[in-house]
């Protein structure tokens, strides 16, 4: 890949997971495990001014997604109280907090995904390139095409790899060549060398690292803005959890990301920007802070993130 | 290995192991489950041997005259063929009117409809109707297919005696793809769904599929169970003595008089026991099997096809 990725990618390799860590930290990070803080490849600070010369800086700094006092209720239960972020392009931004504190209701809201839930509400605003995803006229679907997701839990299609990559471009009738689109895809979620040879296999015969990267190779082939992650690498073994995160900084030059995580470790390797949410006395979830990744771990300004980060609680 | 001084003598290992004797009540579980076994398929065996041995000498005397003559009122021209035509125009309309409204009904319920009261209400009647006697469709099928409707079915016929039987399966068709419906795990529906396909092409590309082994497992067998049912035709009218379809043309069978399967063997059954219909009846009920047999394993074969192709 390009030069500017390589830093990261080399920085992941540079300190891997302890798996016995790893595994613990799952539940409940250990207070003194090891926290790897991924610092960009240029170490300043990134400029804050839109309309900069350079244009990759000038996209840094774009929100693709705000979220605007978003609550979201099931029911008369409201889960999420007022949530306000922003989420910078083609960065990857870290959800993280105990259970309970919205993290997956609020990763969902994003791309509408909650409406397939029966009675289930939204208050406040979710922007989408200054456009409320909730307004009138907005189609739920158009939405999730834009604003791709991958789940907790590797989910292909019982179809070949092959029909799994090329099942949304073809329910979008997108034009053009599919094997190609298919080839490009695969490439991208740093598949294609391990299934080339058997595009025609059943996606669910794949182990379960490689069918995660099947279904991001899947959202990534109707060519989404955003890739909402909803704890990606939680069914992995260590190894494959590595390969997930690795493959997030790859795509974060194509696409903005959001991942939701239980692992402290994961958001702190493996994302620009954390949000921290917990779960307040009526139950729902609110943000304590958020900030770039390198603050929020090193820095907090909350003695709750601090709390937590370091893994007192949670 | 532990240390010499904390070693536990090999006696008391081995006792240890050993067990508390034999577990009587799990013996005795497992022998009441064999004991089902062996009832269920002595009756089933009893049933078989005694139909097969005494339709064997029609078979062997008459061989297909068997299949290919008309009723008639002396037992050594009897044959089935009026009733072999009957249950394959039933199984065509069962197919044609039943399987798309019933499949389509429980996609609406399951895909479509909002999880609301009605929707629940809906869905415990359509339950409630497929426990309904058999006889109570008879006369609902009396009272609209051949009555209201008889300008069109040609009153006493076997389009009436079809439609009465789809009626009758159509709920068992609903419910049985309802749960092979359920069954399609959740997250196939949000993978789809979260690349931004529709509820269209997630129900149609997906679900269905997914489904479709199920669907077609659960509906090829109400087919079967619509051809074996007795009573709705008596209630329909279907022929209970002999009668003559002679040079009739297709259409004027479709819409005349009609028998079928069962009311044949339900016909002859109640000639007097000694009289030389006996055999005829066991014939007639080996006819019956084998058509249903061959469908249920026409549906075996169709799922195993599905479950490999998709």
């Amino acid at each position: 890949m390009t030069t500017p990725l390589e830093e990261n990618m080399i920085h992941s390799t540079v300190a891997p997971p302890d798996p016995a860590v790893e595994g613990a930290a799952v539940a409940a990070p250990g207070r003194d495990a090891p926290i790897a803080v991924k610092i960009h490849s240029d170490g300043a600070p990134k400029p804050e001014v839109k309309g900069t010369p350079t244009p990759q800086t000038d996209v840094a700094t774009v929100p693709v997604v705000r979220l605007r006092g978003m609550s979201f209720y099931y029911g008369s239960f409201r889960a999420v109280r007022e949530v306000t972020f922003d989420v910078p392009k083609n960065e990857i931004t870290a959800l993280i907090g105990p259970s309970g504190s919205g993290k997956s209701t609020i990763l969902r809201a994003i791309n509408r995904m909650n409406d397939l839930i029966p009675s289930t509400r939204v208050e406040g605003e979710v922007l989408y390139n200054g456009e409320d995803l909730y307004g009138d006229r907005v189609d739920p679907v158009e939405v999730r095409r834009r604003i791709g997701m991958v789940f907790q839990k590797p989910n292909p299609f019982p179809k070949s790899i092959f029909d799994n990559v090329a099942f949304g471009p073809r329910v979008h009738g997108l034009k053009g060549n599919l094997n190609d689109l298919v080839e490009q895809s695969l490439r991208r979620a740093a598949l294609w060398d391990e299934v080339k040879d058997k595009l025609k296999q059943s996606g669910t015969a794949l182990s379960g690292g490689q069918q995660q990267r099947l279904c991001i190779a899947r959202a990534i082939a109707v060519e989404p803005d955003v890739i909402l992650m909803d704890e990606p690498a939680s069914a992995l073994d260590p190894r494959a959890t590595l390969q997930i995160e690795e493959l997030m900084h790859e795509l974060e030059e194509r696409y903005t990301i959001i991942v939701v995580t239980h692992n402290m470790q994961q958001a702190a390797r493996a994302s620009d920007n954390t949000v921290f949410l917990n779960m307040g006395e009526d139950r729902a979830g609110y943000v304590v802070e958020m900030g770039p990744t390198t603050q929020i771990f090193t820095n907090p300004k909350n003695q709750l993130t601090e709390d937590y980060v370091s893994g007192r609680f949670g | 290995m532990a240390g010499a001084s904390t070693a536990v003598p090999a006696v008391v290992v081995r006792r240890s192991l050993a067990g508390q004797g034999a577990d009587w009540r799990g013996l005795i579980f497992q022998g009441l489950l064999l004991l089902s076994v062996v009832i269920t398929l002595l009756f089933l065996f009893i049933l078989l041997a005694d139909v097969f041995s005494r339709a064997l000498p029609v078979f062997t005397e008459r061989g297909g005259s068997f299949l290919s003559s008309s009723l008639s009122s002396s037992a050594a021209r009897s044959g089935v063929i009026q009733g072999l035509f009957g249950s394959f125009v039933i199984a065509i309309i069962v197919v044609i009117v039943a399987f798309p409204i019933g499949i389509m009904t429980a996609i609406y319920l399951e895909e479509y409809a909002p999880d609301t009261r009605l929707t629940q209400l809906i869905s415990i009647n359509i339950r409630n109707l497929a426990g309904v006697p058999s006889v109570v469709y008879g006369l609902l099928g009396l009272a609209v297919f051949v009555q209201l409707l008889g300008p069109l079915t040609g009153g006493r016929s076997v389009i009436a005696g079809g439609l009465t039987l789809a009626v009758l399966v159509l709920p068992i068709v609903i419910i049985t793809s309802a749960e092979s419906l359920r069954a399609v795990p959740q997250a196939l529906r949000e993978a789809g769904y979260g690349i931004g396909a529709s509820r269209w092409q997630v129900t149609r590309s997906l679900v269905l599929p997914s489904a479709a082994p199920g669907i077609l497992t659960g509906t090829v067998l109400s087919l079967s169970r619509a051809l074996g049912e007795t009573a709705p035709l008596i209630v329909v009218g279907a022929v209970s003595g002999y009668f003559s379809t002679g040079n009739a043309s297709t259409v004027d069978q479709l819409f005349g008089r009609f028998t079928a399967l069962p009311m044949i063997v339900f016909n002859w059954a109640r000639e007097p026991q000694q009289s030389a219909f006996g055999p005829l009846t066991a014939a007639a009920i080996v006819v019956l099997l084998l058509v249903t047999l061959s469908i249920n394993a026409f549906a075996i074969l169709l799922r195993n096809r599905f479950e490999k192709n998709w």
